[in-house]
This record gives structure tokens, sequence and C-alpha cells, in this order.
């Protein structure tokens, strides 16, 4: 992506401070990461080896496996040593057979020790390396697609939604709108599957407002878009949701089906979904291993705070949020290439000079991270079921995305707030954003507001309230996790021993093996 | 002919102009008009103009269409179901809470019974929400209190005392063998046990498989079904237990 030109008249210092001050944040969570492991990183380890499948009770084999092995020996030294000790000592032929003879209670777990530990060792790393090489081989194969097929011809790229909870009534929709234009398609998830503590397994036809992240379901949907981006001469990418409880599992089944962006924030499932903030840390980071290391664009959720709150008056969360989603996904090896930091155009159009306002945040954002893919997104929370005045909204929601050059634009639909996106629902908002790219789409380089004015004296406000909330978080003891239990960040209190899957959480032992993290590791 | 008679207004008293827009599965042409026309002739609108047709794609054409409607409309003889509570804005419900109770509403959600499906009581409690409204979580003025999935009525009832909750929200999805029904008439017998009479929380149950008028049969004061949204609740619960106090006397806080 072209570097913008720095066009807010912004104190190089501050912004240095702001960064700064993001990072301090950061460093005892990351310790806090390393220091433990979940069940979700235990599982997504074995899948990464190969594991694959379900009971048939539908319960997929790599929990079953997880949660045998955790009743015999606990999992704070990591599942690979129990499970290929097993298998070194021929309890089962393979990994399915292995689980499937666990979950009947025919195998015993121990930890091994000594030369059995050695060769336990050796087998997890050669079976769970081979699923990190399946990461880069995807990888490449994308990086040749593109290569063949080519990028989208413009900026920002174009992201539409479908969601009918049917793969096989996605697929064509899906294709339909990479034909209409669409640069990128998001298959919004079943309602709800971010509390589900498990990934549902195989092609799925119902769903709750979405459709199930399954690695079968994405598998499909990208041989699809590959269909697709052959037929259009343009390589057309495929997003998905790693937030919730199996962030690292949804990650890797992402990395191995190629998939090309994830939805995935630091703190999302914490305060929207009061998901334990340790758990949600911890396969933030592995999660985001995966995603760096098979070349995947992240997407985080800040549009989420402006939905709850007032675009105006707490702007600058979505700052400080965009600041430490930055500072996790960099020590997590992300590059500024995979960042895309949401923002929105949320702010009440009642309000007197709101587009200039949006205008400012969406400004301020593009200067911070001027290397980073921004991800713009549509009024939602203003959208009355005047499908009219709706598409009128859209219309200035698409002006400022050009006018600011942001990098990911996900298209706004008149009938937010009235049905799931109609066929032409989406054909309409195509026009609307072709239209605005068409008649304007250079128009970033002809605007430059005063350093005195408006804009950038707003742009200004907000950096000075952003580094004051970062400063107030760093005021607490411990930082990030009091600040999340006390509601610094909107009205949510979530204690770091409340939530979620906290029962899913577990110190490591200073034994602790994963050989999928030490890959990881090492891509850094 | 009797009553007030209306008919759609363009721009002249009785005109009767309408606009339509839709889709058919039909590839753009003049079969696709024909077909726009004929479908807009048979929703009684005569005459009708395609004003705007347009390919989507190569199998569908998108229409805008004008027209004039040969229905009328007698406006005594519209019914209205009105909903028996008004729908609040969260600033509205939590207003009301402030100034008519002075304290925070203790809400507790659950699935009981084996439903593991909490997709229902999330969709309405956690800060998400559904349909772009904000969960309970959202509201300054409720303290909720999620306990998940599979719940037992004993352990729903004792939190119900101990946290001493304004109402009990259950959410119900599975109903294999009508389980959702039985589930909540147990609950609603544990709960009529285990309270004095007009002590007991305000009990609501909802899931995509009820009927909202089984409310009396089955023990609880209100059911909501499938497309229920959050404010639709909160603005319940701020009707049942703070605007229309005076109607269930002696609550605790009276």
């Amino acid at each position: 992506m072209a570097r913008p030109a720095a066009v807010l008249d912004l104190d190089p210092a501050t912004v240095r401070t702001a960064r700064r001050l993001a990072a301090r944040v950061a460093k005892p969570i990351v310790r806090l990461a390393k220091d433990h492991t979940t069940v979700s990183v235990e599982r997504a380890t074995l899948r990464l080896a190969g594991l694959t499948g379900a009971d048939p009770d539908g319960t997929p084999w790599p929990n079953r496996l997880v949660d045998t092995v955790r009743a015999d020996v606990g999992i704070e030294h990591g599942v690979a040593l129990p499970v290929w000790d097993a298998l070194v000592r021929g309890e089962a032929g393979d990994l399915t057979e292995l689980a499937g003879k666990a979950s009947v209670g025919s195998v015993r777990f121990r930890l091994p020790t000594g030369r059995d530990r050695i060769r336990a060792r050796a087998a997890a790393k050669k079976a769970v390396g081979a699923g990190v090489r399946q990461l880069d081989a995807s990888r490449r194969q994308r990086e040749r697609l593109v290569r063949k097929w080519g990028d989208p011809p413009r900026q920002p790229w174009i992201y539409l939604i479908v969601a009918t909870g049917d793969i096989y009534e996605d697929i064509p929709q899906a294709q339909a709108a990479a034909r209409e234009g669409a640069d990128v398609i998001a298959v919004i998830r079943s309602t709800g599957q971010s509390l589900l503590d498990f990934v549902p397994e195989g092609a799925t036809r119902e769903g709750y407002a979405g459709t199930y992240a399954t690695q079968e379901n994405f598998r499909l949907m990208r041989a699809a878009l590959d269909e697709s981006s052959a037929e259009l001469g343009r390589y057309v990418r495929l997003t998905n949701y790693a937030s919730g409880l199996c962030m690292p599992e949804i990650a890797a089944l992402a990395g191995l089906q190629r998939l090309d962006m994830m939805l995935n924030d630091s703190m999302y499932g914490i305060l929207f979904r009061d998901i334990n903030p340790i758990r949600t840390f911890v396969d933030q980071r592995f999660s985001r291993q995966v995603h760096a290391r098979a070349g995947i664009i992240i997407n985080t959720g800040e549009d989420n705070y402006l939905t709850t709150a007032d675009a105006v008056e707490e702007a600058h969360t979505v700052t400080v949020s965009q600041l430490l989603n930055e500072s996790f996904a960099k020590e997590a090896g992300l590059a500024d290439w995979q960042l895309g930091l949401g923002h929105a155009f949320e702010i009440d159009p009642d309000i007197p000079q709101s587009f200039r306002l949006e205008l400012a945040h969406a400004m301020l954002a593009r200067q911070l991270f001027p290397d980073a893919p921004l991800k713009w997104m549509p009024p939602t929370r203003h959208m009355t079921g005047d499908v009219f005045r709706g598409y009128l909204l859209d219309g200035f929601f698409n002006l400022a995305g050009a006018l600011t050059g942001q990098g990911i634009l996900l298209v706004g639909m008149m009938t937010e707030a009235v049905v799931t996106p109609w066929l032409s629902d989406r054909d309409l908002a195509l026009q609307n954003v072709r239209y605005v790219l068409d008649a304007c789409g250079g128009l970033a380089e002809d605007f430059r507001p005063p350093p005195d004015g408006f804009i950038a004296t707003r742009a200004r406000q907000v950096l000075a309230e952003s580094i004051e909330l970062l400063e107030a978080i760093l005021d607490h003891e411990n930082g990030l996790l009091d600040a999340i239990a006390d509601g610094t960040f909107g009205l949510m209190r979530r204690p770091a021993d409340g939530g979620r899957g906290l029962e899913g959480v577990v110190q490591r032992a200073a034994d602790y093996l994963n050989p999928a993290s030490d890959l990881l590791e090492a891509t850094q | 002919m009797s009553g007030r008679v209306v008919r759609p207004y363009g721009d002249t008293t009785g005109d009767g102009m309408v606009q339509l827009s839709f889709t058919l599965p039909v590839p753009h042409g003049k079969l696709a008009e024909g077909a726009a026309l004929q479908l807009a002739g048979r929703m009684g609108m005569e005459p009708a103009l395609v004003a705007h047709s347009k390919p989507m794609g190569p199998d569908f054409t998108f229409f805008v269409v004008y027209g004039r409607v040969n229905h009328l409309v007698n406006l005594d003889e519209v019914r209205v179901l009105e909903r028996d509570y008004p729908l609040l804005t969260p600033k509205e419900a939590n207003q009301a809470i402030r100034r008519g109770l002075g304290r925070r509403l203790t809400v507790i959600g659950a699935c009981i019974g084996t439903d593991a499906h909490t997709v229902g009581i999330d969709a309405i409690l956690n800060v998400k929400g559904f349909a772009g409204e904000k969960g309970l979580e959202y509201y300054r003025e409720l303290r909720v209190l999620n306990l998940g999935a599979q719940v037992s009525v004993p352990q729903l009832v004792a939190r119900a005392h101990s946290d001493q909750a304004d109402a009990v929200l259950v959410s119900q999805v599975v109903t294999q063998r009508d389980a959702h029904l039985h589930n909540t008439v147990e609950m609603s017998a544990a709960f009529r046990e285990a309270f004095p009479t007009g002590q007991q929380p305000v009990l609501v149950v909802g899931g995509p498989r009820f009927d909202e008028q089984m409310a009396d049969a089955l023990g609880v004061d209100r059911v909501f079904a499938r497309g229920t949204t959050p404010g639709e609740v909160a603005s319940f619960l701020v009707h049942a237990l703070v605007t229309s106090k005076a109607a269930h006397g002696g609550r605790k806080t009276a």
C-alpha cells in the first residue's frame, strides 16, 4: 500500500509518547500470555498436527483428546508430550485413533521422562512442524495467486459481508458480490459462536444470523472464491472471525485453509462477550502468531466501542485500542501491512459538523498508522430503517474513506437495522462505493486541512485524550487488567478472575512444551 | 361506504401513487420487465410504470416501479395490536429506573435444564446485543447476572434469593418433547413455592418456539418469542417493575 502523506500537523514527539505508553501497557500482558496456556491453544496445536473430525455426538476430537489428557496429567506441561508419548508407545496409529481410544478410556496418558521424553518431543515436533509448514505453503500459494491474478486495482479494498447461515447459499452470494466488485468477502459467523468452546465440524447449513466457522466451510468458500478470482482476474480475499473462546484454533484453521483476513481484537472478547481477560490475552497472542506466520491480515474491532459509547466523547478510546492492538500485534510478529486496525463512522449525523469530526478521527488514524491498511467501518448505530437517508449516510461514509486514504472499506448497507442484506442491497451499496471512488478517488491528494483548523485541532485533541487514558491505565497497580476490571473501558467491569473460559486457563509448568509455540516464536 | 377511507398520496389527494422496489430471478430484458409489470398489476398497481430496471449479475434484475394502487384503506377497520408497554431507549429506561426506584434493578438470566444453547440469553444480555440493540449489560441501571447454561431450577431460585433478583430471565432453545414448556412450568412453580405471594421476581421466559400468548399457562409474567430484541425486554422490565409498580402492590420495594 502506498504510504499516505502526513497532512495533519501532529507533534512527532507526542506520537512517540503515545506508542511508548501503549508498549508499557502491553508488556506485562505479554508476560502473562507467555506464562500460561489454554485448552484452545493446546487444541490448536493438535489441529496443526492434523487432528480433525468429531465423535458421533459432534464433540470435536481435539476437545476429546485435550480433555482426557487434562484429566490424566493436566495441561500445564502442554499436551504434546503426553499425546506423542502415547503414539510413540504404539497406543494408536494416529491422532484420530488415539482421540477415539482416549474418549472411551482405553488409553492412559503419562508425562514421559528421560529418553521417552526426548522421543515424544521429536515426534511431536515433526507432526506439528508439518502443520506449520502447511501454513507456510498456504501463504506461498496466496502470494503466487496474487501475482497471477493481481490485487484489486485501487484502494480502499471493498469488503462485503455474506451471512445466510447456509454455506451453500453463501457461496453463490459471495461469488455474485465478487463479480459486482467486492475485493474481500467476509462470512459472518452464527450469533454467539464466539462463546462456543469448540469449533463445529463439517459443512453447515443452519446458523443464527450467520454461518458457523468450520474448517470445511472455510475450504468450500476459499475454493469458490478461487474460481471467481480466476474468472475476474483479481485475487478475491476471504475473511472470517477468530475472536472468542477458540481464537487459536480458528486461527490455525484459517491459516491451513488460506483465509486472507481474520477479525482478531485484543479486548473485544473481554469487554463485549465477558470472556476471561487472561484467557483472551493468552489465546490472542497464539492466534496472532499463527496469523503472522500464515500471512493473514488481522482486522481489529474498534468499531464495537463506538456502537456502545458516544463516538465523539469516546473517540480517544478507539485510538487507545488501536495503539494497544498495534503493540500486541507487533510483539506477536505481525508486520504493519497485516494490521487492519479498525475504526468506524458512527457519529450522530444530527450533531453539527459531524462529517468534519469523522474526517478528523479518520485522518488521525491514517496518520498514526501510515503503513497499516486501516479498516473503515460504516454507520450502523444511526441507521434508522429509513433506507433513503441511510443511503446518503453511506455515501458520506464512502466519501470519508476516499478522502482519508482508508485501506479496507466495509461496505455499508442502506437496509442496516432492517434485514440481512438482500442481493439488491449489496448491488446498490456497491454502486454507491463505485460512484464515490470513480468521482473522487484521488481527492486525498488535494485535501490539506489547515494546521489550526477544525479538523487538525480535533485530531490533536483526541490524541491528547488518548495519552491521558494510557497514563490512567498505567496508574493502576496491575495496569491493563485492573483498568479492565474497574470499567475504564466503557461501562463494563471485567475482573481478571471472572468471565467465561477461565477454567480453560492454566499456568505453564517449567517443563511446558508446545512445538507450535516454539516454531511460531522462532518466526519473529 | 362508511368510515374514513384513504389512499396513498403522491402529490394529489386520492391519486393512490406508490413506489416499490424488488428483484426478480430473471435475466435483464423485455421478459423481465413484463414480469415486473405483471407482478405490480397483481399487487393492485394499475397503471404501473417500470421507472428503472438493472441487471444484478447474469440471472437477476432489480426494478423500481411506480404506479397507482386501486386499494382503499378504511381507517375505522384498522385494528392495531398495541404493545401494552412503551418501547424505551436505554437512556429512557435508565432514567425511569433511577427516578422510579432509586436503585439498580437486578436481573438474573439463565438457560435451564439440559439446554446448552446460550445464544438467546446472550443476545439479550451481552453488551454485544442483537439486531443492532445493545444487551441489558449495557444499561447502567440494570445489574445483570448471566448464569449461563444448564442451570438447575433450585440453583436459579437460590441465586434469585441471594442476589435479591427483581427479574429472572430464562431462555429455552431446545424444544424436543416440549422440554421448553415443561422446564418453564417447573421453574415458575418452584418460584411460587419459594417466594411469598407478591414477592417473587418477575419471571420472563423466551425462545424461538414459544407462543407469546402462553404466559398464564406457563405461570410466568411474560413470554418472548423469536426475534425479540434486548430493548423490548428492558422496556418490559421497566414497565413491570417500575412504571406499573402500583399494579403489583406489595412488591418488596414498595
